[in-house]
């Protein structure tokens, strides 16, 4: 049977284009909310995606096990369960191990054995390894999906979880029983692809750790994008927009340490004549950071939600091509691609906008920190192997033919 | 024996009919094609075809057609190689000839297509959105470090940040043609509309005429074998200046403009004696390799207060492993020319047969810049026969950041390729330093046709960009996912980085 069992390496050898409909809700209090507010909003944009994709991300689900790695995992079949789990009690010490709590949904079939893992690293092996937590985590994410066949890390953070599949989110968001769980953040997808990958490891949010994005959008500019990240090292291999949306949002948080407002100007850049019309210090470093990372600019159609523990940032392309709500009530701060979204959570709220273009909009819960990962210091190539299971070989730079 | 077994290329035709025998031809023609003797008698053997005559004719009444002389068939001798043999055999020397390659090797841009947004991306409507052509053209680090301000924003850290950049509206530049072998007025042309249009012209290795001051922030002042013109006060009036190593249509050889041309203004630009030759050598004589030419680089900038120093080289076989040690070397910019790049003069043999497609260049230079992790270090600037705007997005979707209009300009202010220029008798008062023929040129009208020129391609280009859905010229740059190929074999598809039309 082991021709069946696909490589998870990569979704498809070629590019796929898509739109999609997206959801991001944070209450910057900390308070707790139900995954059902985050089904309800991604249900009313049912229309915005072609049942081939949707899923959700929750932060601050895991109130029982808040400092272990929480591991999503998705099996092809049981051989690949058990050599990942093999993997698994090499390298850590799992403390719970169950199936992912699901009921049966209309629409949902062919879903993978998914199971999830509640684990720390081996103190003595952490310690031999001489690597933070982080790096070892994503080391090992990075092992499986690259050599165990047929198995994927859908997410590896803290207190956080990724559910996605192939479905109608509604439909996922059911399956995956989310109005059981409790967080102060929460992010959705619905995905229109415009082909039938059937991959339920394709859907979104992407995530690597607690980072998790969501994305609506078609980056015109991929084809520089991907070849400007393969320069610092990462691997674009997914074929995917949002792939590169995550590795530029690594480079320059992580790696180039950017406050996260300047990366986001950095990737939406604003234009030129009103760069030109800023006080001079802003200008400088406005045009430096637009002629520096001018080949990081996303450009055409995109709205992207980008989430991580310590709450949400959502941002629109630098002209505004793809739809992006924000609305306030108290201390929740909620973003959809559509108003009719945000209504149907909060159907008064006590403000609600249209986000500029470029500008992001952010939500940061209180005493949390802010996302930077100081922890990890892996090369992007490791990094990009662990997102996408390619093999560890994937730091040689081949010609994008 | 015959004077010569060459016969006239062209045969000059004239409806006496219609003429006013108005002489005006007689007037018109530097290479002195006709008598008048009541009405114009052309001699064909003088003609170039460079229609100076045909256009100024006030009564429409004269015609150049080609010589058809039947050649008993023969694909490998062909009239062109036949004639090669017998002027060589005439005159026993090297054959001169002018502008780019003319030869038929594959235009690799006419084999490129680009892509356009259809339903799941939007194109965008240049007409009503923004269209950013504004490019920076020098070195740039790799990140960018800031710090607080102390108010909730961002400065840039000390000693970070983009320095020294030469900024421009349009990603097109001027080529280097140097004064000397174009006119004065050629110059005073493009100096103008460079700095109309928020771009560059380059003085070419002939130094800087007092007259160009004005322009001097619009002026890349070029620094060749020769060497010609090149003082302190040279390097500092240049918003950059250019280490010539080599041309596209003369890869690995040197220059030489006849005394001839070298009159009382050119001398003094020069800095050689009225009436000598001013001979260029093949190399620089300071520089024998690699580390030299960082030495050169940086006593450039020492010499001029860190303005950047870009160099030019022939795109050759071996131009991406050339290219990387010269951006290590510290170059600013990277100004790549292939081999169907015009010049003033060229050993034929040499134009025709040496050097590779700028295509090819572009695309070998960027991936190595990239694989070396080092693309932001150097901008890189192609040349060498960009036709349209069409050739300068393919250009930049291949990897460059600008192009540089040689051929093209002068086309501009009537150049009609007759590939002449180093007679020194351009009708077209271009390539000469005949004071009757470079009247014709008013810098004036020069500029303004170079200022049409490159907003018409510039509008082009923004439609391009428009239809590929981007509103930024930096999101085409390399963007190579954007070309298809048609009719290319796999192996230059894979040299090109593009894939083939229909996957």
């Amino acid at each position: 049977m082991t021709t069946a069992r696909p490589r998870y390496a990569e979704e498809a050898s070629y590019k796929i284009h898509g739109g999609c409909g997206l959801m991001g809700i944070c209450d910057e209090s900390g308070k707790l909310m139900s995954g059902e507010d985050a089904i309800l909003a991604m249900a009313v944009q049912h229309d915005r995606g072609n049942g081939l994709g949707g899923g959700f991300a929750g932060y601050g689900i895991y109130p029982e096990f808040p400092d272990h790695f929480a591991f999503h995992m998705m099996y092809h079949d049981i051989q690949a369960k058990e050599e990942a789990e093999a993997l698994f009690d090499q390298y850590f010490l799992v403390d719970l191990a169950e199936p992912m709590p699901t009921r049966p949904v209309k629409g949902i079939a062919d879903a993978p054995l998914l199971w999830r893992y509640f684990l720390n690293p081996y103190p003595n092996k952490l310690e031999e390894s001489e690597l933070s937590a982080e790096d070892y985590v994503v080391k090992a994410v990075m092992q499986i999906n690259s050599s165990v066949d047929g198995a994927f890390v859908a997410s590896s953070g803290k207190n956080m979880g990724v559910f996605k599949g192939v479905g109608y989110p509604e439909e996922i968001g059911h399956y995956f029983r989310l109005e059981e769980y409790e967080g102060h953040t929460w992010t959705g997808h619905n995905r229109f692809p415009t082909n039938t990958p059937g991959w339920w490891g394709g859907a979104h949010p992407f995530a690597l750790l607690d980072w998790t994005i969501v994305h609506n959008g078609e980056i015109s500019s991929y084809g520089i994008n991907s070849r400007y990240l393969e320069q610092f090292g990462y691997k674009c291999t997914l074929g995917t927009d949002t792939e590169v949306a995550a590795y530029l949002f690594d480079l320059m948080l992580r790696r180039h340490k950017l406050p996260m407002e300047l990366a986001c100007k950095a990737l939406a850049s604003p234009l030129w004549d009103e760069i030109d019309r800023m006080p001079e210090a802003e200008q400088a470093v406005m045009r430096s950071l637009r002629a520096v990372y001018g080949p990081g600019m996303l450009n055409g159609p995109f709205a992207i939600v980008l989430g991580f523990n310590g709450g949400m940032v959502a941002l629109n392309d630098r002209i505004k091509l793809r739809p992006l709500v924000a609305a306030r009530k108290g201390s929740i701060l909620m973003v959809a691609s559509e108003e009719s979204a945000i209504r149907a959570v909060i159907p008064e709220p006590d403000s609600i906008w249209m986000p500029k273009a470029g500008e992001p909009t952010v939500a940061r819960v209180q005493g949390m920190e802010w996302p930077i990962h100081g922890d990890l210091h892996l090369s992007p190539s490791d990094i990009s192997c662990a997102v996408t299971g390619t093999e560890v070989s994937c730091d040689t730079v081949e010609v994008n033919a | 024996m015959p004077t010569s077994f060459i016969q006239p290329e062209f045969k000059v035709k004239i409806d006496y009919d219609k003429c006013h025998k108005c002489g005006r031809c007689v007037q018109q023609c530097g290479w002195g094609v006709y008598n008048f003797n009541e009405r114009p008698i052309p001699d064909d053997a003088k003609c170039r075809a460079c229609h100076r005559c045909v256009t100024y004719c006030p009564a429409h009444c004269i015609s150049i057609e080609k010589n058809q002389l039947a050649y008993r068939d023969n694909d490998n001798w062909s009239p062109a190689a036949r004639k090669a043999v017998w002027r060589q055999a005439e005159t026993g020397g090297v054959l001169l000839t002018s502008m780019g390659n003319p030869l038929p090797y594959t235009r690799i841009f006419d084999h490129l297509v680009l892509d356009a947004c259809q339903v799941t991306n939007p194109s965008i409507d240049p007409l009503r959105e923004p269209m950013e052509l504004r490019t920076f053209i020098g070195h740039k680090p790799d990140s960018v470090g800031v710090e607080s301000d102390g108010q909730g924003g961002f400065r840039l850290a000390e000693g970070e940040g983009m320095k020294n950049n030469l900024k421009l509206d349009t990603p097109i530049l001027f080529s280097p043609m140097s004064y000397g072998s174009v006119s004065l007025n050629v110059h005073k042309s493009l100096a103008m509309a460079a700095q109309r249009l928020g771009t560059f012209m380059n003085t070419g290795e002939g130094g800087l005429h007092a007259d160009l001051y004005p322009y001097q922030d619009n002026v890349i002042v070029q620094v060749a074998s020769g060497r010609f013109g090149v003082n302190p006060d040279y390097l500092n009036r240049g918003a950059a200046i250019e280490i010539k190593i080599g041309q596209g249509a003369k890869p690995g050889i040197g220059g030489h403009l006849p005394g001839e041309k070298i009159n009382k203004e050119v001398s003094g630009t020069r800095m050689i004696p009225q009436g000598t030759d001013a001979i260029s050598p093949a190399p620089h004589h300071d520089i024998y390799s690699i580390e030299d030419l960082r030495q050169l680089i940086y006593a450039l900038k020492e010499a001029s207060g860190y303005k950047p120093v870009g160099v030019k080289i022939a795109a050759v076989h071996n131009v991406a492993a050339i290219a990387s040690g010269i951006v290590r070397a510290g170059a600013d910019y990277v100004y790549l020319d292939g081999f169907k790049g015009g010049t003033g003069a060229a050993p034929q043999v040499i134009r025709d047969h040496i050097g590779i497609p700028i295509e090819i260049a572009i695309a070998a230079v960027d991936q190595r810049l990239r694989d070396e992790g080092i693309r932001n270090w150097a901008s890189v600037i192609a040349a060498g026969s960009i036709r349209s705007s069409a050739d300068v997005a393919k250009a930049i979707a291949l990897g460059a950041d600008a192009v540089a209009i040689g051929s093209a300009s002068l086309m501009a202010l009537g150049c009609h390729l007759c590939q002449s220029c180093h007679t020194g008798s351009c009708s077209w008062g271009i390539t000469t330093q005949k004071p009757e023929l470079t009247r014709r040129i008013d810098p004036e009208w020069g500029a303004e046709q170079l200022t049409n020129l490159v907003h018409a391609w510039s509008h082009e280009l923004q439609e391009i960009l428009g239809a590929l859905g981007v509103n930024a010229v930096e999101s085409l740059r390399g963007s190579r996912e954007r070309l298809r190929s048609i009719g290319l074999d796999e192996q230059m598809n894979k040299v090109l980085g593009v894939k083939p039309a229909g996957m």
